[in-house]
């Protein structure tokens, strides 16, 4: 299998967890794997992106432009600066609730980047904050969208690696609210899929 | 076992599985995550430790080597000019264990003040070089490098840059690690830098580069393959990326430098034969494309060589699939790229500058010397750290920023020549042991007048909360005495030396105010542990009765848990540590709660 995967987000929203999830995942089931991750100074609070690339043909760490199979937005400014890596044809899970730079917090409208990624790809739009609630955090959002990915088919890996990694690599008081963060995301993810 | 690692992960399993018996360094990204897996691996028997700084990590590892153990000293690019001392000198002097010298490069630059090349700098000291240009090969090639310092008696650079650092591949490491065996050290007078020996080794260290320019004419990690009368040569990470465009294709001369110096002469000129036009892709300075241009010079080859040199690569920034690409189709003449969705239409996106956290104890501090210095001429010299992120709006808290330690010196500089103000130097707790100290005596034995702020929060944060001196832990999992900054202060001669909690405002600018009041140079220790080592008991709300929607909070302080919903202010809760730095500065009292646990 080769898939390229990007995840982007704001630092702090548990991107790196869920690429470590996916490749782990995407290990177990015999692949070749090769990720990239932003790390240092631009993790306080600026725009991170997680690359993950499934299969042998892939040299370079990280995903070229119009490279990548699925794009997992945590948030959706971030779903718009990131779209020219994404494939044409290819699938976009993004999380709507918007994260507003202190420097600038009546800055943006979600609605018009969430209608702008409409109309270029479709994407699966998913209110994180609301979903989460159940969870007592947003943060859950990093799991959830793992089910999203899984259960709406656009990430080719069996939905029982996932849980086997979520289960090791997630300390052990925390494994329940995150399998059920991550079922609560696979039956987003086949209802979305359902409805195409 | 296979495992799945970071780059930097897997020069620290290929180091161990060298028979590493000592490992030094400095924490500085990209680089800090090597000792760090060197700690989470079993590693019976090898000393580690994070040094106060690169200069004294590689004094410790040198001696080591001199011991005849195997020694590895890790730091980023800025921290090779801090042990460039030890470095020139142990260049002359060489080695017995062998000395790998990990000095990982950042183009872009992404957290770093220069994009200066490693390379240059092996070629500076005259000792060899390794550019690795994926995790796999880091682990195959730090093993080469232990296996050439000894061979050749020097100490050997290695340089990784970012995405070599950053990236994750799988790893066959094996099961169990053992330090090599070693004599000890033995007394000789070669260990003795005198000018007379140095004189003598500078002509051996010459002719021995003649040898290893050959010998690194036939090292793996030099390859050719593909042919044609055009020719990329490429280093480093740029490798990866030139082959991701290139896939399968054949028709174009595919030449990688991994050992940039000695330039591997022989090897090249064979290389070259039938070439007429080269396009030289590395990252930082043009180094390959130099050597390149010398051998055509010494050689007469008649081969046009392009590169940054002649505009063709840019020579500021890092490389990526996306800029070589263009850059190779022009040079090969391909038509036709890949389709890419067209977002030239896309709406205005927010920018996201690095921020401090939300309930970062050094907002506070800097809000407090922001209040107690409001309208009075202050200068404020930041340094290398989280704190440097003190320069953003609204806090606006730093003039100047330019090299670890460099704040406090630079305090003094600013006060020398600017008698009517008031200058402040701030210091991270971490920087403050690496180069701060020296600067504090400096300023008390030059009769200076300034307030040095010491940003204490328990940990060096930027790079990953690696413990340091003043924490009272060690790598080798001891615990052991803390050094006390403000017994250090004292003892150095600071006068007065006022320990506070940024959390607490207004005793805070009490003590700044005290402090900027006084001649001679006073300090204050703003203690509060950093947010990523403590827990919020209880985070701040706001009442939407009470808020009038002036914005304030938001203005004033910066936080990214403050926002603007429905025109009035609202605070996230998951981002909150309930620092309360915000409830200060609320005139109507609409923000409640707020309050954290002590580590």
């Amino acid at each position: 299998m080769n898939s390229d995967i990007l995840i982007c987000g704001v630092g702090g929203q548990g991107t790196v967890l869920a690429s470590k999830l996916i490749a782990a995942a995407a290990m177990e089931e015999g692949n070749v794997v090769h990720s990239a991750e932003t790390i240092g100074m631009a993790q306080r609070g600026g725009s991170v992106t997680s690359h993950v690339r499934i299969g042998s043909s892939a040299s370079s760490p990280l995903i070229p432009y119009g490279g990548a199979d699925l794009l997992l937005a945590f948030e959706p400014s971030e779903a718009v600066r990131n779209l020219k890596y994404l494939k044409k044809g290819g699938r976009v899970i993004v999380n709507s609730t918007p994260v507003r730079p202190s420097t600038e917090p009546e800055g943006y409208d979600e609605k018009d980047i969430l209608s702008y990624l409409e109309k270029k790809t479709g994407c699966i739009i998913v209110d994180g904050a609301k979903e989460c609630e159940a969870f007592g955090s947003a943060k859950f959002f990093n799991i959830m969208v793992l089910g999203i990915a899984v259960g709406s088919g656009a990430l080719p890996i069996e939905s029982e690696s996932m849980i086997n990694e979520i289960e090791k690599r997630v300390p052990k008081k925390f494994t329940e609210i995150n399998n059920e963060a991550f079922k609560k995301g696979f039956e987003i993810g086949e209802l979305s899929h359902e409805n195409k | 076992m296979k495992e799945y690692v970071m780059g930097n992960g897997a020069i620290a399993l290929g180091a161990l599985s060298a028979g590493v018996n000592l490992v030094s360094g400095y924490p500085g990204t990209p680089s800090s995550e090597i000792i760090e897996t060197v700690s989470k691996y079993p590693h019976k028997g090898v000393h580690l430790e994070w040094s106060v700084n690169e200069k004294a990590a590689l004094e410790v590892a040198a001696a080591a080597s001199y011991s005849g153990c195997r020694a590895m000293v890790t730091m980023k690019q800025m921290g090779l000019n801090v042990a460039s001392d030890p470095l020139m000198s142990v260049a002359y002097i060489g080695v017995k264990g062998g000395l790998v010298v990990v000095s990982a490069d950042d183009p872009g630059p992404i957290s770093s003040q220069t994009e200066q090349d490693t390379r240059r700098f092996a070629d500076f000291c005259r000792i060899p070089v390794f550019d690795p240009s994926s995790p796999e090969e880091a682990f195959e090639m730090i093993r080469d490098a232990f296996d050439y310092s000894e061979k050749y008696s020097t100490p050997v650079l290695f340089r990784p840059t970012t995405r070599v650092c950053h990236a994750y591949a799988s790893i066959e490491v094996p099961e169990e690690f053992s330090p090599k065996a070693y004599d000890g050290f033995e007394k000789d007078p070669k260990w003795v830098i005198f000018p007379r020996l140095s004189y003598i080794n500078h002509g051996k260290i010459e002719e021995r580069n003649v040898k290893l320019s050959e010998d690194f004419s036939g090292y793996r990690f030099n390859t050719v393959s593909g042919d044609g009368q055009k020719a990329i040569v490429t280093s480093g990470v740029s490798f990866s990326y030139v082959k991701e465009y290139l896939k399968d294709r054949t028709d174009v001369r595919l030449i990688r430098i991994a050992t940039a110096f000695p330039f591997p002469e022989s090897f090249a000129t064979k290389a070259l034969e039938g070439v007429e036009e080269v396009l030289c892709v590395e990252e930082l300075s043009p180094y390959v494309e130099e050597q390149l241009l010398k051998l055509c010079g010494k050689h007469h080859l008649s081969v046009k060589i392009l590169g940054k040199l002649d505009g063709k690569v840019p020579h500021n920034g890092e490389n990526s699939v996306e800029s070589v690409s263009g850059i190779i189709a022009d040079f090969l003449g391909d038509e036709g790229g890949k389709e890419i969705i067209d977002t030239s239409d896309m709406p205005p996106l927010p920018v996201r500058p690095p921020v401090l956290c939300a309930g970062c104890p050094h907002r506070a501090s800097f809000y407090a010397v922001k209040q107690a210095m409001k309208g009075k001429k202050a200068f404020f010299c930041g340094d290398i750290g989280c704190y440097t992120l003190g320069n953003a709006m609204p806090l606006d808290m730093v003039d100047t920023c330019l090299c670890m330690g460099a704040g406090i010196t630079m305090a003094q500089g600013l006060k020398a020549a600017n008698d009517d103000a008031v200058c402040f130097a701030f210091t991270g707790d971490s920087t403050f042991f690496a180069s701060g100290m020296t600067g504090v005596v400096n300023a008390v034995y030059n009769e200076a007048d300034m307030v040095l702020c010491v940003l204490d929060n328990s940990t060096t944060a930027m790079t990953g909360h690696q413990p340091h001196p003043g924490t009272g832990k060690n790598m080798m999992g001891h615990m052991v005495e803390k050094v006390d900054i403000k017994k250090v202060l004292l003892g150095i001669g600071v006068k007065k030396v006022i320990t506070t909690d940024p959390l607490d405002l207004n005793g805070s600018i009490e003590a700044v105010r005290s402090c900027a009041d006084e001649k001679g140079v006073t300090a204050i220790i703003f203690k509060s542990p950093c947010i990523a080592i403590t827990k919020p008991k209880d985070s701040c709300t706001i009442d939407a009765d009470k808020c009038i929607g002036c914005k304030k909070c938001i203005t004033e302080v910066g936080c990214p848990a403050l926002s603007l919903r429905d025109a009035k202010a609202c605070i996230d809760a998951d981002l909150c540590t309930g620092c309360t730095l915000c409830k200060n500065v609320c005139p109507v009292d609409a923000i409640r709660g707020g309050s954290r646990n002590e580590q």
